[in-house]
């Protein structure tokens, strides 16, 4: 039996209707205009500047670091180029105390939350000292399984709900990572408690090589909350002011106990998945990355800024000296660090005391280290 | 002292530490109002509201996300695993990140979670309810793995791993729920972890298990006492780590060994235990090391599980074989 289609029963028409409300919000066209008056968020000119700052900043400190990986001089690394924006405007939003659970792209937005540059660059080479966190910092080191990240964040935002502390917990995922139950277990979660969480899907198009389309059906992910009864949102990710605008929202309805927000931000990789031999050529076209970066985030918001007269080629110039200097500093002060020991790792697996076999273990090795 | 069921024993070891410790949150599926499946957690919810009582939607990887975020923010989680079975929906964040928190941040944060979950054979569930994985926790360090096999011993380890900063998984054997009574002390005790206990002292051989195989070989003892041989039984008690001194001690004492898990041979904690003794003691030994386990398959379907479980008659025929080497 075909029932009849009608109001109470077309889900087609149902599923279309839930879709066509994910239109992208954009605020700055890529030619650097408001586009969208109503939601400027009116940032004050010394505002725009220091996000300008860490967008320019961050861009040298992707270049400086692809080219000490070539040398040999840093380990894994995953390139940001293109994603300033998502990553960046987002942070720019954040408190102190409001904890940052990261995907492992997300680098840049540990450092603008206090992460030192020298421990990003020892957690880039592998060294345990890099992630030996500082009280008072409220991130988690990169998440390297796709999708925990998402499930942690509900459960510290349900423990700021619980101590009524006003932060949230933010994380990052990609486009991949929205496939991942552990995504929809953290976005269900975090609905179903009702908790401080704001849950952002950095959708640069590729999850290493496997294009968005193949991930799923769903004709955006921003929709992908609303099975979880999460209020969500697609923005153009190249954009700082959306971003800025749809994180800052989602903030305030966190700490108001509105509960979670899910923001997927429209956005490209420019570079590789990560230095360690990925070769987009393999899957996309230098037609496609030229599309792009017509798109770019730094050049649209340098041309905002600029006929705002708030910003100059000598501002420029100087935030990408301040941070060559800062990066050359951090790389010696990363080059400074002790060797690693297998005592150290044995020391930092427990709080507390050690259980017999670790601490008999240490025994040994402290005599082997001493030879 | 109160004659209390195993089950009775850890709803008590909850509630004191629900009492003592306002950061302690219990929380899993049906463990609230329903008080657990098993009832573990009867009367709790009640007693102490929703904000330190409460059910999850029903994803085991969820509950260990929440319980890692809670730990995070100062709380001390917790949690139910349903049955033990489902620890393959939550392997990554047992094993893949809280047994790593320490060690990824260098001691910044830890993770003080216990997991809870009922598991072991002879009562008839279906399938990926009985199995016994304990092996699959034991072997990532960074995880303390405790399970009890009397009522006492039961509150005492509880409240220990409720107590610790580190994560402890600790499995409840379902056989042993209800299987007896013993007394247990109405106020707070605890069991340090990682001891094992002799549970029967002897002299001609030492049977080493945990779990429900602890019974099986007592009685399996009785038996061989009427035969006239003094079997000593120790029980484990924590899984990992393994308390070798007093594994020592008896095999030194005894210097005959068998080790009995309800496990497959190859999935087991029994061959940790027999690599021990033979580093350490193997000039102690009058016979090799044995081990009495259940065979290298699946965990059967309910009507097929009493003839695949090891049982009394099986240690006491192994323990001859071990007594006239």
């Amino acid at each position: 039996m075909v029932a009849k289609k009608g109001n109470q029963y077309d889900p087609v028409k149902a599923l279309q209707l839930i879709e066509s409300q994910f239109e992208m919000v954009q605020i700055l066209n890529e030619e650097g205009k408001i586009v969208n008056k109503d939601l400027d968020p009116k940032l004050s000119d010394e505002e725009l500047v220091e996000l300008m700052n860490r967008m320019v900043y961050t861009r040298i400190l992707d270049q400086r670091s692809i080219s000490l990986n070539r040398q040999g001089r840093l380990g894994f690394y995953a390139p940001t180029a293109g994603q300033e924006a998502s990553q960046l405007a987002s942070q720019y939003v954040l408190e102190k105390d409001d904890f940052i659970l990261p995907g492992y792209r997300d680098v840049p937005q540990l450092l603008f939350h206090g992460w030192p540059l020298h421990m990003a660059f020892l957690w880039s080479r592998g060294h345990y000292e890099g992630s030996v966190l500082p009280e008072g910092l409220n991130i988690f080191p990169p998440q390297i399984i796709i999708g925990a990240q998402y499930i942690q964040a509900a459960g510290v935002a349900l423990g700021f709900k619980k101590k009524g502390q006003k932060s949230v917990a933010i994380t990052y995922t990609g486009d991949g990572g929205t496939s991942q139950g552990d995504f929809y277990e953290g976005l269900n979660f975090a609905g179903a408690f009702k908790v401080p969480a704001i849950f952002i899907i950095q959708n640069n198009q590729y999850a290493i090589s496997t294009h968005r389309d193949v991930q799923s059906a769903a004709k955006t992910l921003a929709q992908k909350g609303v099975a979880a009864g999460v209020p969500s949102v697609l923005v153009d990710g190249m954009d700082p002011l959306a971003v800025y605008v749809a994180t800052r929202d989602a903030r305030e309805r966190a700490v108001n106990g509105d509960g979670p927000t899910l923001i997927e931000t429209m956005c490209y990789r420019y570079g590789p998945h990560t230095m360690a031999g990925d070769d987009p050529t393999r899957y996309r076209t230098s037609e496609i990355d030229g599309e792009w970066e017509k798109r770019d985030p730094i050049v649209r918001f340098r041309t905002y800024l600029e006929n705002k007269g708030i910003w100059s080629k000598e501002l420029e110039e100087k935030v990408v000296e301040r941070a060559k200097e800062e990066i050359k500093v951090a790389i010696k002060k990363a080059d400074a660090a002790p060797k690693q020991k297998a005592t150290d790792f044995m020391k930092i697996m427990y709080k507390g005391d050690m259980p017999f076999n670790l601490q008999e273990q240490l025994d040994a090795y402290v005599g082997k280290e001493s030879n | 002292m109160a004659q209390l069921t195993m089950i009775q024993a850890i709803t008590e070891a909850l509630r004191t530490e629900l009492k003592a410790d306002e950061n302690v949150l219990l929380f899993g599926e049906d463990v609230g109002a329903n008080g657990g499946v098993f009832r573990a957690t009867e009367g709790l919810h009640k007693e102490f509201g929703e904000e330190r009582v409460f059910d999850t939607p029903l994803a085991e990887s969820g509950i260990g996300g929440l319980a890692i975020g809670l730990a995070l923010t100062g709380f001390r989680p917790v949690m139910e695993i349903q049955f033990f079975g489902f620890l393959f929906e939550v392997m990554d964040s047992v094993s893949g990140q809280m047994a790593r928190m320490s060690f990824r941040t260098g001691g910044r944060f830890n993770a003080p979670i216990t997991i809870r979950a009922p598991f072991g054979g002879g009562v008839a569930t279906p399938e990926m309810h009985a199995d016994s994985l304990e092996g699959l926790v034991a072997a990532q360090p960074g995880l303390t793995v405790v399970i009890p096999s009397t009522p006492y011993d039961a509150k005492g380890l509880l409240i220990s791993a409720i107590k610790d900063e580190n994560p402890v998984i600790f499995l409840e054997h379902m056989k042993l729920y209800r299987s007896f009574r013993q007394e247990v002390p109405e106020e707070e005790y605890t069991i340090p972890l990682g001891k094992a206990d002799v549970k029967r002292e002897g002299t001609d051989l030492t049977i080493i298990a945990y779990g429900a195989m602890v019974q099986e070989s007592l009685k399996a003892a009785e038996t061989l006492e009427k035969e006239g041989y003094s079997v000593e039984v120790v029980d484990l008690r924590t899984i990992q780590p393994l308390d070798i001194e007093t594994i020592i001690q008896s095999v030194e004492k005894t210097n005959r060994v068998i080790v009995v898990q309800e496990a497959q041979r190859q999935a087991g904690i029994a061959a940790n235990v027999v690599a021990e003794i033979s580093e350490r003691a193997i000039l102690s030994l009058e016979a090799p090391v044995m081990r009495v386990t259940a065979p290298d398959t699946i965990y059967p379907f309910a009507a097929g599980e009493n003839t695949w479980l090891p049982n009394a008659k099986d240690i006491v025929a192994k323990a001859k074989e071990v007594l006239t080497f």
